[in-house]
């Protein structure tokens, strides 16, 4: 391998690799992310199933719990990161959610607001007789 | 040597023969890996759309049971520990890969494996006990799009132990030879990618629809 210092820009890294770090900090890495993972997965589950909370703040709190975890598994366990050599990985997956939220936010627009326009179902079955 | 050089920009040390703006094509490791990580990321826009599938339909119950009545959040919690854990002991695999140690890494696949089983055995006995108590694909379009997510989910998860165990025989056979290790890499980033879509699956299916 060579001795030689490689650019810092020069390089790209695929995601899932970490680049040059020692095993110890890269064990450290794997048990921190359960760690943090265990947390938020527990504060869910827990925050789901308690009446300790105002009621009608439970889904939102579970919806942002999970974009933390996976926010969590995306940094520690597949290594996306911010550094330059990840620009790629990171364009590629900001494609990825922007066709997500399209799709899933774009379908319950559209469902709900055709659901709020349909005329009720006993009227329509006025006008059928 | 305790630190690890993946992903080569100079795989044959000509060092200071090339300009800093010629620095060639990337490694076959950073395009392997990249091609697989788009596949993923068209992958989870297809699980999108089971989603919204999902979360129109989650309503229409057609006076069959509800989430709320049907769900199990002790089953579930156990699901996601086994998959959290088999991404953990995943990690440990593609490390002991890295430094190429045989037994380390055959024990965290091993370990994997049995994890997945484990967390699809929870959920076809999840799924049985629904389809008898009269709660199938077919009762109502709520329960269609269920089992159509998880399913799918589950699928993913069925094709994945496959795939760990091919990685496991061509270990013992071939050794950690680069074209390996490139496949070892796309794997990890399937499992993970898995574990991703299930915290997607537990939170909106499973916890949102235990509260309804």
């Amino acid at each position: 391998m060579s001795d030689l210092p490689l650019e810092p820009h020069a390089t790209d890294v695929a995601p899932g690799d970490e680049g040059e770090i020692q095993i110890r900090a890269r064990i450290l890495g794997y048990v921190v992310g359960l760690g943090i993972a265990i947390v938020l997965t527990i504060t869910s589950f827990f925050i789901a199933g308690t009446d300790l909370v105002w009621q009608p703040s439970i889904p939102v709190a579970i919806v942002v719990l999970a974009i933390a975890q996976m926010g969590v598994h995306l940094v520690f366990f597949l290594h996306i990161t911010t550094g330059p050599d990840n620009t790629n990985n990171v364009m590629a997956l900001a494609f990825g959610v922007l066709i997500v939220f399209l799709v899933i936010g774009g379908s319950l627009w559209i469902m709900s607001n055709l659901n709020q326009n349909m005329m009720p179902m006993d009227q329509i079955m006025q006008m059928q007789r | 040597m305790s630190t690890i050089v993946l992903g080569h920009a100079d795989p044959h040390h000509l060092g200071g023969l090339h300009a800093a703006d010629h620095a060639g094509p990337a490694s076959k490791r950073i395009v392997t890996g990249y091609g697989f990580w788009i596949f993923l990321l068209s992958d989870i826009v297809m699980f999108s759309c089971f989603f919204a599938a999902y979360a129109v339909l989650s309503g229409q119950t057609a006076d069959g049971p509800k989430g709320s009545e049907l769900f199990d959040l002790r089953s579930v919690a156990a699901e996601t520990g086994c998959l959290l854990l088999s991404s953990f002991t995943c990690g440990l695999a593609s490390i002991a890969a890295d430094v190429r140690e045989k037994t380390l890494f055959q024990l965290a696949m091993a370990l994997t494996c049995a994890l997945g089983l484990a967390f699809l055995s929870l959920e076809v006995r999840e799924f049985a006990s629904l389809v008898a108590r009269g709660a199938g694909p077919t009762r109502s379009a709520f329960l269609s799009a269920f089992f159509t997510l998880v399913g799918c989910h589950g699928l993913h998860v069925s094709a994945g132990v496959l795939w760990l165990l091919t990685m496991m025989a061509q270990v013992i056979a071939k050794g950690f030879r680069a074209d390996i290790q490139r496949r070892l890499l796309c794997f990890a980033l399937f499992w993970h990618a898995l574990d991703i879509i299930w915290v997607a699956l537990f939170s909106v299916v499973y916890l949102l629809g235990a509260g309804q």
